[in-house]
């Protein structure tokens, strides 16, 4: 091996290693936690010292897709033997199933407006962003600047008017409505990602396709968008991971009908105070998905956390 | 030719369509692509922000839409610039700010640095280390006030466990003087791998050959430090700031679900406490005034920032 003055010696490399594995740990434990709590028992969960090993159960992930009422030992007593294991579940913690919980439903809504807004985002983003990146549009960088702008705004202050707004025109607590507001937030992250993305592609290649005698549209169509799908696919998962994530406007102008899931897990509560297994239950189905793209992103999650300002 | 679904769509569209579409200028194509998104952005973002703007110089509640809406000037302003709670939550944004770039710098620096030394299977701690911040605030926040918890919570237990004493006595989100801390510590541990990407980033884009001319000119590794790799750097380090100190001036999920803006108002920052005048006090237009203040604050201070950001950037 030729000796090189920049590569660190075997000390420091496993030194470094030794150091940077120390706060890997540190910094996923809160993770594993969580994914742990949902598999104890409601009263592992509340244990002292906090149980590291402890017997697995799914009474966290029944109570969350399930709502339990407590009734009179003799009713109890005369019930039918539990025909399912979440009924037996249920049963030994002393109540019976009441119905389903909303969870489902809220984590459905999640996926309609996560999906929704996305797709909305990436078809007005990739065509503006193409715009922007071949074309002379008139006041360019001040439009792109001002796209750019909408995102120093606290998501409370434009809060009050949008709910005016949607209020006025039927769209509170709608999905088309968290739809078209989550695309609009989106929408400055995503052209700016995108104008990134198509910047990189060859001028000429189109050029090429334009002799051949494609239209512009047939160009983008044939051309752009096939070369710029990787870029679009990451930039695509950015939005719907923050669609994913928003907590301000969705706790502000939904309730009952278009509510997502992070509003609504720190509400999970059980029939004596919070029912922490089963939080625990909902955010490990509802932040799993979000782990998983990030490994996927992981060569792209710069470019995407900084608005593409820093590229490697 | 491989057909892709995009290539199907396409070679789906219908000749006429195609012909008219033939027709038209790259102008009106620019027009057509970009103006459906800034049709969207007016109507979602702008139009709004307007409507904030007038209703800052009325005494408008929602709360009650039947009542009579009257000008009232600047009075709106006057009274949120003079309201004392005001620089108590002042305080508590400036607390949390200062603290969490701070602490975010210094460890997300050192992450970057060590691994930039490139030992084996860096590529995989880095991809755990990242995890937080793509995670959810609110929920993650909330699960966080069951790690706070006196007595059972693991975070209480951890600190005991290495300086001794009773883990049920203190309680991080509970306490007047703990409870800042507990939020600065939260956004920590979930924002540290944002700043260490772009430092990382930076350190990457510095070439070996220039620490190979330094070390022909017989520079220490600790000059090569400072005259090298901090200057370099500094530009990635002064972007990564930008983002972190907009993103918490806006602050609200992670914080609202951890501790609610209390105990009392101690970690009541800036969007939390607009939250309380807009939709619980409903005050509307005392908080469209002061909406229009933060905001006004944040474009004054990013563009300053962005201006220094260029100097560093240029030498």
């Amino acid at each position: 091996m030729s000796y090189s003055v920049t590569e660190p010696s075997n000390e420091t490399k496993w030194i470094a290693g030794i150091l940077v594995i120390g706060y890997a740990i540190i910094t996923i434990l809160p993770l594993l936690w969580i994914i742990a709590t949902g598999f104890k028992s409601s009263t592992d969960a509340i244990a002292y010292p906090p149980k590291v090993l402890f017997e697995p159960t799914l009474e966290g992930y029944v109570n969350l897709f399930t709502t339990r009422t407590r009734v009179t030992e003799s009713d109890f007593a005369a019930l039918p033997p539990p025909t399912t294991w979440y009924e037996t579940i249920v049963r030994d913690q002393g109540l019976i199933i009441a119905g389903p919980s909303r969870y489902g439903e809220r984590f459905l809504n999640s996926v309609i407006i996560g999906f929704g807004s996305t797709i909305l985002c990436m078809v007005l983003g990739t065509a503006a962003a193409y715009a922007f990146s071949r074309f002379r549009v008139p006041l360019k960088d001040d439009l792109m600047f001002f796209i750019l702008s909408t995102r120093m705004m606290p998501p409370i202050a434009v809060a009050i008017p949008i709910f005016l707004m949607f209020r006025s025109i039927g769209l509170s607590d709608t999905h088309l409505g968290m739809i078209l507001l989550y695309t609009a937030v989106n929408l400055s992250l995503s052209v700016w990602l995108l104008k990134g993305f198509i910047d990189e592609i060859p001028v000429e290649y189109e050029e090429a396709a334009l002799i051949d005698g494609y239209t512009r549209f047939q160009a983008f169509i044939k051309v752009v968008l096939p070369q710029a799908a990787a870029g679009i696919a990451s930039t695509a998962i950015f939005c719907l991971i923050f669609a994913w994530n928003e907590y301000a406007f969705a706790v502000l102008l939904t309730s009952g009908n278009a509510q997502t899931a992070p509003p609504f897990i720190p509400t999970i509560i059980g029939t004596s105070g919070k029912d922490w297994p089963a939080v625990a239950a909902g955010a490990t189905i509802f932040l799993m998905p979000v782990m998983v793209f990030t490994i996927l992103l992981r060569k792209h999650l710069l470019r995407g956390i900084t608005f593409g300002a820093v590229r490697k | 030719m491989t057909s892709s679904p995009i290539e199907k769509v396409a070679s789906a569209t219908p000749e006429t369509v195609a012909r008219r579409i033939r027709g038209l200028s790259d102008r009106t194509i620019a027009w057509i692509f970009v103006g459906p998104s800034i049709l969207l952005l007016l109507a979602v973002n702008i139009f709004p922000l307007i409507w904030t703007v007038r209703l800052s110089f009325t005494d408008f509640r929602v709360n009650r839409p039947n009542n009579e809406v009257s000008f009232v000037g600047l009075e709106n302003y006057r009274r949120v610039l003079t309201d004392g709670d005001i620089w108590q939550t002042m305080q508590a944004t400036a607390h949390f700010l200062i603290w969490t770039i701070v602490l975010q710098v210094l460890i997300g620096f050192a992450l970057a640095w060590l691994i930039n030394k490139k030992f084996r299977g860096n590529d995989l701690w880095t991809t755990i280390i990242v995890l937080p911040m793509m995670l959810s605030p609110a929920v993650v926040g909330n699960f966080w006030t069951f790690l706070y918890q006196p007595q059972i919570g693991l975070f209480n237990y951890a600190v005991t466990f290495f300086t001794g004493g009773d883990p049920a006595g203190f309680s991080m989100i509970g306490d007047v003087n703990l409870a800042p801390w507990a939020i600065v510590i939260a956004d920590t541990w979930m924002w540290t791998p944002f700043v260490m990407l772009i430092c990382l980033a930076g350190l990457r884009s510095i070439p070996d050959s220039i620490y190979e001319a330094a070390e022909c000119d017989r520079a220490s590794k600790w000059r090569q430090f400072w005259t090298l790799t901090v200057p370099m750097v500094l530009p990635f380090l002064m972007l990564a700031v930008l983002f972190r100190g907009i993103e918490n001036f806006k602050m609200f999920d992670l914080v609202v679900q951890l501790t609610g803006g209390g105990p009392g108002n101690a970690t009541e920052l800036t969007s939390i406490n607009l939250k309380r005048e807009a939709f619980e006090r409903w005050r509307t237009g005392y908080a469209s005034a002061y909406a229009v203040i933060l905001f006004v604050t944040v474009f004054g201070l990013a563009s300053i920032y962005v201006k220094a950001l260029n100097r560093v950037k240029q030498r």
